[in-house]
């Protein structure tokens, strides 16, 4: 299994109810389904990963995460999930509050514009970073809305939202004492698992 | 001469099909507490049922619809209304299902209807039809399928009207199905629905030929009302884009000058399918299946919450729509894909982009519809061992 998707699953309980939002070719609720006995559901809009979900036995629905989640009832779900979305959603402290609205918990992972790579990019050329984890030149971005886990945790701290559980990787999906050590700095993915404030 | 017609049959069509019947002597108390002496369902079956009788696929038509879903009847060139969904290598694929297809109960193409001899008085029923209901037609398709030997279909199918059946199927049976697909359908009628429907039973009514539905009697048939019912629901089936981008604003003959009488081709073709329409239906069939789809409402059984209706399902869903169609639009489709996720039933949804509207589901376009509908018949297919 691909390593965030291993991450992730990692974080949720079995047999819980799990809203995948855009959940690609619904690889994480397969996994969640088989081995967790998890009840899940996707959103997606991409027509070919819609098929690849189709074809898994993935319970798929064609949902733009733009337009919310005002169609699911509050505590719909136990696990609302998020994978490197936060940063290119319109707002994404919206959709914080709509996840935890219908979800007991959220999990949410972005990549770190905090890493060391990205703060030399900026300090040192005086440029815009383009990474490994952050490809994209300025004008072609979908993330609008960059942040360090620093600000991330500020935010939650600010909106008294818990976080339970954060694990941090580079890009390869390593995690070292290094990393541990100076997450901020080192770190180029963060998983989140919060709750309600 | 009739093995040369059929060598021309396309390839990918079940080819002749002779049409089927099953008989029942005893009564038939229907919903409304009416009782039928006894009924009769005629039928189409498409493919072959396997040795554990698990890949029977049961297909539901719908307002206009009948038991005529694929292949081609003697003598005839235009296939059945779903040709483009049944058959071998098709989405609807016949060489891994047995596909069933009944004439409902109150339809005029064979089964029991307005037009049927009424055993306790010789005489056609006419307009004393008693009104008929979803859960008649689907008790009785349940009764046709214990008839076939079938204890479970793995798929119920259909669009509009179909789909209502097939989600019936879900709440009502739910040991006996293993895949619900409702395309284009809804969890009941709208205002805006009920209204076009008065308006076409309006129109046949009030024809001086309906005779108050004694029309078979008098040997006539009201074809103005007919043909205003047909052409109204015609131009609801069709987007506004859909049926400027095929007629436009072409004139087929006639002028300003008053040469000749004026015709534009959108008119031409309202008339052609209107006329059609008249010569096929009869028109107490018409007002009564009509009168099936205003009377739908799935959560009147179970306190007004669609999500409750679903609590006892056990199939999974596949829910289409499309995106111009706005006789059933996709917003009524999410009203049941947010049920069924509420109900916790595991759900497939799509919103297919295309110009053609409610009559989408009956097209072979667009390709998304049938690559999606494909995949999912694929799982399916799985299901049946």
């Amino acid at each position: 299994m691909r390593p965030d998707l291993e991450i992730i699953s990692e974080l949720i309980a079995p047999e819980s109810r799990v809203l995948d939002l855009g959940c690609g070719s619904g690889a994480l609720l397969f996994h969640l389904q088989a081995d967790k006995s998890v009840n899940g559901y996707g959103l997606e809009i991409d027509r070919e990963h819609i098929l690849e979900c189709v074809a898994k036995g993935v319970n798929v629905i064609e949902q733009d995460l733009d337009e919310g989640l005002a169609n699911f009832s509050d505590d719909s779900f136990d696990f609302v999930v998020m994978t490197e979305t936060l940063q290119a959603v319109k707002r994404p402290d919206k959709a914080i509050d709509e996840m935890l609205r219908v979800g007991r918990e959220a999990i949410v992972t972005f990549p770190n514009f905090g890493h060391l790579a990205c703060r030399l990019q900026i300090a040192l050329q005086g440029r815009m970073p383009v990474t490994g984890h952050l490809p994209n030149q300025w004008y072609d971005t979908p993330n609008t809305h960059m942040c360090t886990f620093r600000d991330f945790e500020q935010f939650c701290r600010d909106r008294g939202i818990p976080i339970r559980e954060r694990f941090v990787v580079n890009n390869v999906y390593n995690n070292n004492w290094l990393i541990n050590r100076l997450p901020n700095l080192f770190g180029t993915t963060a998983y989140y698992r919060i709750g309600r404030a | 001469m009739a093995t040369t017609r059929e060598a021309e049959y396309p390839q990918d069509s079940v080819g002749r099909v002779v049409p089927q019947r099953a008989v029942w002597d005893v009564p038939f108390v229907l919903k409304s507490g009416s009782r039928l002496p006894g009924y009769e369902l005629v039928y189409e079956t498409y493919g072959e049922l396997n040795r554990s009788k698990s890949n029977a696929v049961l297909v539901c038509h719908a307002l206009s619809g009948n038991h005529h879903a694929a292949g081609y009847h003697a003598g005839e060139t235009r296939p059945g209304w779903w040709e483009t969904a049944i058959g071998p290598g098709k989405t609807i694929d016949t060489n891994r299902f047995f596909v069933v297809s009944p004439n409902n109960i109150g339809g005029c193409h064979g089964s029991t209807g307005p037009n049927a001899i009424n055993p306790e008085t010789g005489k056609a029923w006419g307009a004393e039809f008693p009104q008929v209901t979803v859960e008649d037609w689907v008790a009785s398709q349940a009764a046709l399928a214990d008839l076939l030997g079938i204890e479970r279909f793995a798929a119920v199918i259909g669009g509009s009207l179909g789909g209502m059946q097939a989600l019936y199927w879900a709440i009502e049976y739910p040991d006996r199905i293993g895949h619900a697909v409702a395309i284009a359908s809804a969890p009941w009628l709208s205002a805006q629905n009920i209204a076009f429907n008065e308006i076409a039973r309006h129109a046949i009514q009030t024809d001086p030929d309906y005779l108050d539905g004694g029309f078979l009697e008098a040997g006539k048939i009201p074809e103005r009302g007919l043909m205003l019912a047909r052409m109204l629901g015609h131009v609801t089936y069709l987007s506004g884009f859909g049926l400027g981008q095929r007629f436009g604003r072409e004139i087929r003959r006639g002028d300003l000058s008053g040469r000749g009488s004026l015709e534009f081709e959108v008119e031409s073709y309202l008339h052609y399918q209107g006329r059609n329409f008249a010569g096929k239906f009869d028109a107490n069939s018409y007002v009564n299946i009509t009168r099936v789809l205003d009377l739908f409402d799935l959560r009147a059984k179970h306190g007004g919450e669609l999500a409750h209706a679903f609590k006892d399902a056990t199939c999974h869903f596949l829910i289409l729509a499309f995106s111009s169609d706005w006789r059933f639009s996709p917003e009524r489709s999410k009203e049941i894909v947010d049920a069924l996720v509420a109900a916790n039933k595991g759900v497939v949804s799509a919103v297919i982009e295309t110009e053609h509207g409610h009559d989408a589901f009956l097209l072979q376009e667009p390709a998304a519809y049938h690559r999606l509908f494909r995949a999912y018949m694929d799982r399916v297919a799985l299901g049946c061992g």
